[in-house]
């Protein structure tokens, strides 16, 4: 009984790190997929338009992703967070999540017809989590919105 | 009702200016949802229900804030700026705020 308690946490551990490698690689995968696909949409963040460009119509468009961190790599960051220094495992998260919060956008946009997005922005929010009194992290949000137009651009 | 979050709406014109309106809106998951999110939390990854209740809830903090411009007379709104916040344990609060104008 004591062998198993003592097991379970690692076991966790290496499901959670294996799981979450697994997805990792997947999503990257098809963030090179999709992003090959949508150059069609150019999205900037610039906000005043070169004075060739007349745009017809305006939307507001956005993309939102609520992504996590796996167990293992949570823990991995906290050991890490007390030498203090480059916490690398977040990094590639957080870059996930903005590649895929501006491909949607980027698809809003592009169902809506238009071709370009303008004044594109990135917010960041944490979801506090309803088990941990607050203090654990439910997730990050990460939003990208923008005014999206059909211009022609040449 | 034209919403942007650029300075004026790209191509029109602004003739009037009505003032700042905004709309918010509190949501909290469900305990299903939590639970679910919990599980997933493990592993990482997107947390599908999570993204669609933030992104429902914006939804309606953006309609409450056009039918707020809509009573004020304006057709449209710019310089459009959302702000998140976490008010309490698995609540987040979502609101949206812009100026309301009329272009033509």
């Amino acid at each position: 009984m004591e062998l198993i308690s003592i097991l379970v946490t690692p076991v966790i551990l290496l499901g959670a790190w294996i799981t979450g490698s697994i997805l990792e690689r997947q999503h990257l995968n098809s963030l090179l997929l999709l992003e090959s696909g949508s150059t069609d949409v150019l999205a900037i963040t610039v906000e005043d338009l070169p004075e060739d460009w007349h745009p017809e119509s305006s939307d507001l468009v956005m993309g939102n992703v609520v992504i996590s961190q796996d167990y293992f790599k949570r823990v991995a960051a906290g050991i890490k967070g007390v030498f203090g220094g480059n916490i690398g495992v977040f990094e590639p998260l957080l870059e996930r999540a903005r590649r895929e919060a501006l491909l949607r956008m980027k698809a809003e946009a592009r169902a809506r017809g238009h071709n370009t997005v303008i004044n594109v922005r990135l917010e960041t929010s944490r979801m506090a989590s309803a088990a941990s009194k607050g203090k654990g992290t439910a997730g990050v949000e990460i939003l990208a919105f923008g005014t999206a137009i059909t211009v022609d651009r040449g | 009702m034209l919403i942007s979050n650029t300075q004026e709406i790209p191509g029109k014109k602004i003739v009037e200016f009505y003032g700042v309106v905004s709309g918010s809106t509190v949501r909290a998951k469900h305990i299903g949802r939590d639970i679910m999110a919990g599980l997933k939390n493990v592993v990482g990854g997107e947390l599908t229900g999570y993204t669609e209740l933030l992104s429902e809830a914006r939804g309606e903090a953006i309609r409450r804030m056009s039918y707020q411009a809509k009573e004020t007379g304006a057709n449209a709104i710019v310089n459009v700026r959302f702000a998140t916040s976490s008010v309490a344990q698995g609540a987040a609060e979502l609101f949206a705020y812009g100026t309301a104008v009329s272009v033509e």
